[in-house]
């Protein structure tokens, strides 16, 4: 049986979905997911799914739905690399994946879910690194 | 004894060649400024050469005859060739009537004993010019479809660039009403260069769009839906008061999107976003 593995990073937990999901998988995804959550106390999940060339309506609510499943357990779910292709089709299928953050690539992915996380943990300081150029 | 027409007609071609670029040369609309006299008999040279090679008094009244398609492909080009060159469709028409003048002169002149022969040869060949006239058109009109069609596309190449104003922000100013087909382009370059410069934030000014409805304001929310999907940040700018008024009326609820007046200020609202400043040089002051 097929399984998309899922990294630990530190507070985060890494999906990368490498190969084409058939609706199976997906949804083994979902549940496997929400229990790494529960089970790691993952304060973040990254998914990047640039290798994903085709979606469909199904595929789309699991993404969806992987997101408001994290919130509500307290993680904050960012989809990252997603190609063109897949994004006009979701739009077309009326998918906006509100509940989801996304970022162009898993380094800018990283950056946002740090971002979200500090501002949830402790209020921002005051003292911001200096750019010194 | 009947005459042969068509072996009559040949002996005559010379003849013919010269009453027809006689009639061309007389009409008022000659194009000398698009055609020089010697190309246009050499193209007429052709087209008279076809035709009377493949007459024969068999075919001389089905006009739909196999031997003609020869001649209707040597029309065929030239009357594409005309159209692309910019000559009016009366021109083109003159063309090809003025053969049929030439060829009526030839045959009254050389039928004037036999009445009988003389009407049946004329009928036979105006039905066939006519058939050759409406081909003409035909090939006119598809000549200049094509050239529609060509620069059709040719405008929505042009109208949608993609510009990227600074390190990580596009600017796509669109000009022109934003159809479907044409939101399926921008979007699609759009996306296609967030992901080739790896830009987080997107500007789409539609200053030059000239009327929104609630048909083109559903094609920019899923322009900036897509780009959200794909990790980056849309701001919509250049919404005049025209716009912002019909969007208004229409209901449309655009509080989803990040809207600026000018792109000016849409820039600033980018740089803000990545914690950009622009700063005037401070003078160096001598101590």
């Amino acid at each position: 049986m097929d399984r998309i593995p899922i990294l630990r990073m530190g507070k985060f937990l890494l999906v990368t979905i490498q190969i084409d999901l058939y609706d199976r998988l997906a949804t083994n995804l979902e549940s496997d997911l929400v229990q790494m959550v529960n089970k790691t106390e993952a304060k973040g999940v990254l998914i990047d799914i640039s290798a994903l060339s085709i979606v469909d309506s199904f595929m789309g609510r699991i993404l969806g739905n992987i997101g408001s499943m994290s919130k509500i357990m307290d993680a904050e779910t960012v989809v990252v690399g997603m190609q063109p292709a897949v994004a006009i089709t979701l739009i077309e299928l009326g998918l906006e994946l509100k509940g989801v953050h996304t970022a162009l690539n898993v380094e800018k992915g990283m950056e946002l879910l740090k971002e979200k996380i500090a501002s949830d943990e402790e209020p921002p300081d005051e003292t911001d690194e200096d750019s010194t150029e | 004894m009947k005459q042969d027409i068509s072996k009559l007609l040949q002996k005559k071609k010379k003849q013919i060649l010269e009453d027809w670029i006689n009639n061309q040369l007389a009409d008022a609309t000659l194009r000398e400024d698009l055609m020089s006299n010697d190309e246009l008999r050499e193209q007429s040279a052709e087209l008279l050469d076809g035709l009377l090679k493949a007459l024969t008094d068999k075919n001389f009244s089905d006009v739909e005859s196999k031997e003609f398609e020869p001649v209707y492909e040597i029309l065929a080009g030239i009357s594409v060739s005309r159209a692309k060159q910019g000559f009016s469709p009366r021109e083109t028409g003159i063309y090809v009537f003025s053969l049929k003048d030439a060829l009526l002169k030839t045959l009254q002149t050389e039928l004037k004993d036999d009445p009988s022969t003389l009407l049946d040869a004329m009928l036979k060949t105006n039905k066939l010019m006519d058939s050759m006239g409406i081909l003409t058109f035909e090939t006119y009109l598809k000549g200049r479809e094509e050239i529609i069609l060509r620069q059709t596309d040719e405008i929505t190449e042009i109208s949608t660039p993609v510009i990227r104003v600074w390190d990580g922000i596009l600017a796509l100013p669109i000009i022109g009403t934003l159809d479907s087909a044409r939101t399926q382009v921008v979007m699609e370059n759009l996306l296609q260069e967030i992901v080739a410069s790896g830009s987080t934030i997107a500007i789409l000014d539609i200053s030059g769009v000239p009327a929104v409805d609630s048909l083109v304001a559903q094609h920019l929310i899923k322009t900036v839906a897509a780009t959200r999907l794909m990790g980056a940040e849309c701001i919509i700018s250049g919404i005049r008061p025209e716009i912002a008024q019909t969007v208004v009326h229409l209901g449309i609820d655009l509080s989803s999107i990040v809207t600026k007046a000018t792109l000016a200020n849409a820039l600033k609202h980018a740089f803000g976003i990545l914690r950009l400043e622009v700063r005037k040089v401070q003078k160096e002051k001598i101590v």
